[in-house]
C-alpha cells in the first residue's frame, strides 16, 4: 500500500471536503483517515489515503488535484507516509 | 497509525524550521578514465558522468516532490583528479565542469590530491592548475589533502597551498574570492564526504554511491527553545532525539535514490549545515544554550555538547554513517556566525578552538587581502596539527579578500552567503614556513 498524507488549509468556506473527496473518488483513491479542525475561520484538514488504486504516478495524482486547488483557493499538499513513519516510528 | 501531533511536528520542521536534506552526493569512480593523452582521458570522464548521473537530479527532484522534503543541493564527488590525470589536469577540469553543467547538478568535487605524505608529480601538476581552474569554471570545487594522523604533516605542501589560495583570490578577485570558497585544505580528508567543497570519491569506495548529507540547525534550536534554563544533561538529550528525528529522514531520502537510481547507497553524513538564512543557524543553537553570541566563553563546550550529541542521535538512525558528520562552523554561510565575527566577539583563534570539537575546521572565513601566503600557510599547519593529533578530519577554507582589509564585507551569494572581513594575527612566521619537509606523525600512546 502506498499511503499519502493530504493537508488541506485556508479559509473555511461550504463543500471542501466534498470538493477534494469526489476527487479522491474519481481517482479511485480511498481515504483511511481524516482529521479536520477549524482555528479562528481558518480550516485545516488531514487526510491519509492509499494511492494504490489510482493506478497512476504520484506526480500525476498530484496534477489532478490542481485543478480543485484553484476552485477551492485552498493549500492542498501530498506527500508520502514514509516520511512520518520514517521519523516518528521505529 | 502516525498521531495528528507528529504529522504537525514534522510539516513545522520542513515549512517553519527549514529543516532539508542539504544534499544527494553522488560518488563516481573514474580510475578506468585514466590516459597518457590528456583529451582522451576528459573525453571518457565525460561521458562515464554523463552516462551514470544521468537520471541524479530529475531522481532528486522526483523525491522532493514525493515525500515533500526539500533537497537543497545534488552534487556529484569524484576519484580525485591527480589520480586519473598522467598529464595536463586541465582539460579533464573543463570536462568535469562541463558534465557538471549539462547533468544539471549543482557542484562537483574531486578537483583533488592527496598528499600528506608527498606529492607524485601528477599532484605536483594538478596543484599548480588550480588558481587558473577555479578561476575558469564555474561548478568544480578542490580540495587537497596535506596531513593525516598516520603520517604527520607534509609542510612543503602546506607552503605551496598558502600561495595557491592566495593566487586564486587574486584571479577571481571581481567575485571576491569566489575560486578560494571552492578550495579546501584537509587533514585526515574522508572518503565519503558528501559536502563541498571537499566532496571526493576515494580509492575504498565502490564504483559509485550515494551518500546523503542532511541539516535542520533551526530544528534543533527550536527544540531546545522548549528546554530553557534546564542542565545540560536535558539539552543533550533533546538534541539527540531531533538529530534522530532528522537523520531517519536522511535514511530514508538515501534508501529512495538508492534504489531508484540502482546505485548502492553509502552513508548518511549526521550533518547541522547552516543557511545564511535566519532561522537555519548553528551559531543561534549555541545562544540558545545561554551564550549571548558564539564566542563567548563557554562557546568551545557547547560546541563539544552539540557535535557529540548530534552523533549519538543520528547514529542509531542509519544503518551506515560516515562523511564529515558533526556540527559545521561556516563563518560565511551562517547569520549567527556573521554577526558574532561582526560583533568582535568571534575571532579567527576562537574558531580554531573550536575546530578541535566541531565536525570539519576553519571554514569560509574572508581574511585582509594583504594576509601573506606563509601567514595562510601557517594557519594551515595549525588546523592540521589539530586534525593530525587529536584523530579528526581537520580544514582550512579562507578567502583573502583582495583590496579589502579587516572589517569589510565580501559577498559570495546564495549557499555561500557573505561575511566580515576577519583580522589576522600579523607577526612573522616566513622562516618557520620556509623550512619545508614533514612533521612526524605522532605517538598514539600517552595521549594527553
Amino acid at each position: 500500500m502506498t499511503k499519502a498524507l493530504i493537508s488541506v488549509s485556508g479559509i473555511d468556506a461550504t463543500g471542501i471536503i466534498a470538493r477534494v473527496a469526489t476527487k479522491l473518488s474519481e481517482l479511485n483513491i480511498n481515504i483511511l483517515d481524516i482529521t479536520q479542525t477549524i482555528l479562528g475561520g481558518y480550516f485545516t484538514m488531514m487526510m491519509v489515503v492509499d494511492l494504490d488504486g489510482a493506478n497512476m504516478s504520484f506526480e500525476a495524482i498530484d496534477n489532478e488535484l490542481q485543478p480543485v486547488r484553484e476552485e477551492l483557493k485552498m493549500a492542498i499538499h501530498m506527500q508520502r507516509m514514509d516520511i512520518f513513519d520514517a521519523m516518528h516510528r521505529i | 497509525m502516525i498521531e495528528t501531533g507528529e504529522i504537525l511536528q514534522t510539516l513545522r520542521m520542513i515549512q517553519k524550521e527549514n529543516f532539508d536534506i542539504r544534499t544527494i552526493t553522488l560518488g563516481i569512480n573514474l580510475l578506468d578514465c585514466s590516459d597518457r593523452d590528456a583529451a582522451i582521458c576528459a573525453g571518457r570522464v565525460y561521458e562515464k558522468i554523463c552516462r551514470i548521473a544521468e537520471n541524479l537530479v530529475p531522481t532528486g527532484e522526483h523525491i522532493e516532490r514525493e515525500f515533500g522534503i526539500p533537497i537543497v543541493n545534488k552534487r556529484i564527488s569524484v576519484t580525485p583528479v591527480s589520480l586519473i590525470c598522467q598529464s595536463d589536469p586541465r582539460p579533464i577540469a573543463r570536462a568535469l565542469d562541463r558534465a557538471a553543467q549539462a547533468m544539471g547538478v549543482d557542484f562537483l568535487g574531486g578537483y583533488s590530491a592527496l598528499m600528506h605524505k608527498g606529492a607524485t608529480m601528477a599532484d605536483e601538476r594538478l596543484l599548480s592548475s588550480i588558481p587558473e581552474v577555479l578561476a575558469e569554471t564555474k561548478l568544480l570545487c578542490s580540495s587537497v589533502n596535506v596531513a593525516s594522523t598516520r603520517s604527520g604533516i607534509n609542510m612543503d605542501a602546506v607552503k605551496e597551498m598558502g600561495i595557491i589560495i592566495k593566487k586564486t583570490a587574486e584571479l577571481t578577485s571581481a567575485t571576491d574570492g569566489l575560486g578560494c570558497a571552492k578550495l579546501v585544505v584537509f587533514a585526515n580528508a574522508v572518503e565519503d564526504n558528501p559536502f563541498m567543497a571537499g566532496a571526493f570519491c576515494g580509492t575504498g569506495e565502490p564504483e559509485c554511491a550515494i551518500n546523503v548529507g542532511v541539516s535542520g540547525p533551526g530544528v534543533v534550536k527550536v527544540a531546545l527553545e522548549q528546554v530553557r534554563g534546564q542542565p545540560f544533561d536535558i539539552v543533550a538529550e533533546t538534541i539527540k532525539r531531533t538529530a534522530f528525528k532528522i537523520t531517519r529522514v536522511g535514511q530514508l531520502v538515501a534508501r529512495e535514490a538508492s534504489q531508484r537510481l540502482n546505485i548502492p547507497f553509502g552513508i548518511v553524513d549526521l550533518s547541522l549545515a547552516p543557511t545564511p538564512a535566519r532561522g537555519d543557524s548553528v551559531a543561534h543553537i549555541l545562544t540558545e544554550m545561554g551564550l549571548e553570541m558564539a564566542g563567548a566563553p563557554g562557546t568551545t563546550a557547547a560546541l563539544a555538547l552539540l557535535n557529540d550529541a548530534i552523533k549519538k542521535g543520528g547514529v542509531m538512525a542509519s544503518n551506515h554513517v560516515g562523511g564529515l558528520s558533526g556540527a559545521f562552523i561556516p563563518v560565511s554561510e551562517d547569520i549567527g556566525m556573521i554577526e558574532a565575527a561582526s560583533a568582535g566577539a568571534l575571532t579567527i583563534e576562537k574558531l580554531e578552538a573550536m575546530t578541535c570539537v566541531c565536525s570539519v575546521g576553519l571554514d569560509m572565513i574572508a581574511i585582509p587581502g594583504d594576509t601573506s601566503a606563509a601567514a595562510i600557510s601557517g594557519i594551515i599547519a595549525d588546523e592540521a596539527a589539530i586534525g593530525m593529533i587529536n584523530n579528526k578530519t581537520t580544514a582550512v577554507r579562507v578567502i583573502p579578500a583582495v583590496g579589502k582589509k579587516a572589517g569589510d564585507r565580501v559577498e559570495f551569494g546564495g549557499l555561500l552567503g557573505f561575511a566580515p572581513v576577519m583580522p589576522v594575527n600579523s607577526f612573522r612566521n616566513e622562516d618557520f614556513i620556509a623550512r619545508g619537509g614533514r612533521i612526524p606523525a605522532p605517538l598514539h600512546s600517552m595521549r594527553n
